[in-house]
């Protein structure tokens, strides 16, 4: 039996609808979200090279060799660059599960919990090379001058589908973003993790999140 | 919460692919009958992203029942439920690049028609903290700008002021301190000493006083 709401389409429903066939054409299918997150990546994995190819290999996997959680801070930022661009990515598309919004959190946890040992090593070493201030303020200058760029880059990714929840999904490309300029800044950092240093991460973290949740949030809601 | 519905509006809370196209591919006109209407809707969103317009309009006919029940499910407003059906097929009609051939059109509809009546529902309650609907104002604001209205509310206060002044002191101080100040019997009785079934005699009998008095001269 046929439905009487659906054989009661009133006619404006039906008008618009005209108009919306009229006006159809063939569209491209977004890609998946996982190769749209090997784009974004691909751009990460360019300052990487980038990056290497200024300060060299050496002074990384030779600090890391001494602190080896530096190593595990590291690879918990990169994984959650990762893990936050790809949850950032299918929240941007209608129908998906808010719980993408957790899988960054374990790697995430890696990531805090291998900074927070560093500081520990730091005060129980008896002379460690520790960042000073100023460099404590280069390196949240790198932080938030990485994440603009990228985060600007995942936010033409995200808007070319349809955020349904627009700050969530700007917090995912906060997160994402920081989280990659963080595992670039291993590349050139020179210091162990002093609590300051530590600090100041969380610091550009929060701040580059922020602004995105304020400003992507926006952006992403015109939807 | 982001749902997915059957054609006869019933709910299932779950936005993972709960049923799979076997072909996602296949023409819509090849569609046969034992195909469920949820794999039928899916396979004219598939012809439609072709560009398949015959496809798109019955979709798009056949989403407008499915947008009620989650405009109504959301609490949207019967006389609001068409505007939440014409948003959510122009934004059908906008991103309909990502819809994913391997998952239901049922549950994607469903996230953006939800959506849409969240938007309506905060647009609504926008408009009602800003509007002042006629009964209310009506009640709470009427004339009050107009000099003679407030000279007669005046009027009127003064020659209650002075009908409470002229009653007995027994009955004057009950309606001050009961009726007036809107204090409890209990915290009169014990601050003028008074037994509480005196004070409720003396309210009532002055009530009854001025009543008589303002009724009789109007």
């Amino acid at each position: 039996m046929e439905n009487p709401e659906a054989m009661s389409v009133s006619s404006s429903h039906s008008e618009l609808i005209d108009r919306l066939g009229g006006a159809l054409v063939p569209v491209r299918r977004l890609a998946p979200p996982w190769r749209r997150v090997l784009g974004w990546l691909l751009v990460v994995v360019a300052a990487a090279l980038a990056l290497l190819a200024h300060y060299g290999p050496d002074g990384m996997l030779q600090r890391w060799t001494v602190a080896p959680e530096l190593a595990w801070a590291g690879l918990g930022a990169a994984v959650t660059a990762v893990c936050a661009a790809w949850a950032a990515l299918s929240l941007s598309v209608p129908g998906r599960r808010v719980l993408w919004a957790w899988l960054p959190v374990p790697s995430a946890l890696l990531w805090i919990g291998a900074s927070g040992l560093g500081c520990l090593r730091v005060w129980f070493t008896p002379d460690p090379q520790v960042a000073a201030l100023q460099q404590s303020a280069d390196c949240l200058i790198f932080i938030i001058g990485l994440s603009i760029p990228l985060s600007a880059l995942l936010i033409l990714l995200v808007r070319r589908a349809c955020p349904l929840r627009p700050v969530l999904t700007a917090v995912m490309i906060g997160l994402a973003s920081a989280a990659a300029s963080a595992c670039l800044l291993e590349i050139g950092h020179a210091e162990a993790s002093a609590a300051t240093d530590l600090l100041t991460h969380a610091l550009a973290v929060a701040l580059v999140v922020a602004a995105n949740a304020a400003m992507g949030g926006r952006l992403l809601s015109r939807t | 919460m982001p749902c997915s519905l059957t054609q006869t509006g019933s709910m299932v809370f779950d936005d993972a692919p709960s049923c799979r196209v076997s072909n996602p591919h296949m023409p819509a006109e090849s569609s046969t009958a034992s195909e469920t209407p949820s794999q039928r809707r899916t396979a004219w969103m598939v012809a439609a992203q072709a560009g398949d317009r015959r496809a798109y309009e019955k979709l798009l006919a056949d989403s407008i029942s499915l947008i009620r029940a989650v405009a109504r499910r959301c609490g949207v407003a019967p006389d609001h439920v068409d505007d939440v059906v014409q948003e959510t097929l122009l934004t059908v009609h906008r991103v309909r690049h990502t819809f994913d051939p391997a998952r239901t059109y049922d549950n994607w509809l469903a996230a953006l028609a939800n959506r849409r009546a969240i938007d309506a529902l905060r647009s609504r309650g926008r408009r009602d903290r800003r509007e002042v609907h006629d009964e209310f104002a009506l009640e709470r604001h009427a004339d009050s700008g107009d000099a003679s209205a407030a000279a007669e509310r005046e009027q009127r206060a003064r020659r209650l002021r002075l009908a409470v002044a002229e009653l007995p002191p027994g009955q004057r101080e009950a309606v001050e301190q009961l009726g007036l100040r809107e204090r409890s019997l209990r915290d009169v009785a014990t601050s003028t000493g008074r037994r509480t079934g005196a004070l409720k005699v003396n309210l009532h009998r002055a009530l009854k006083t001025l009543r008589e008095r303002f009724h009789g001269e109007s």
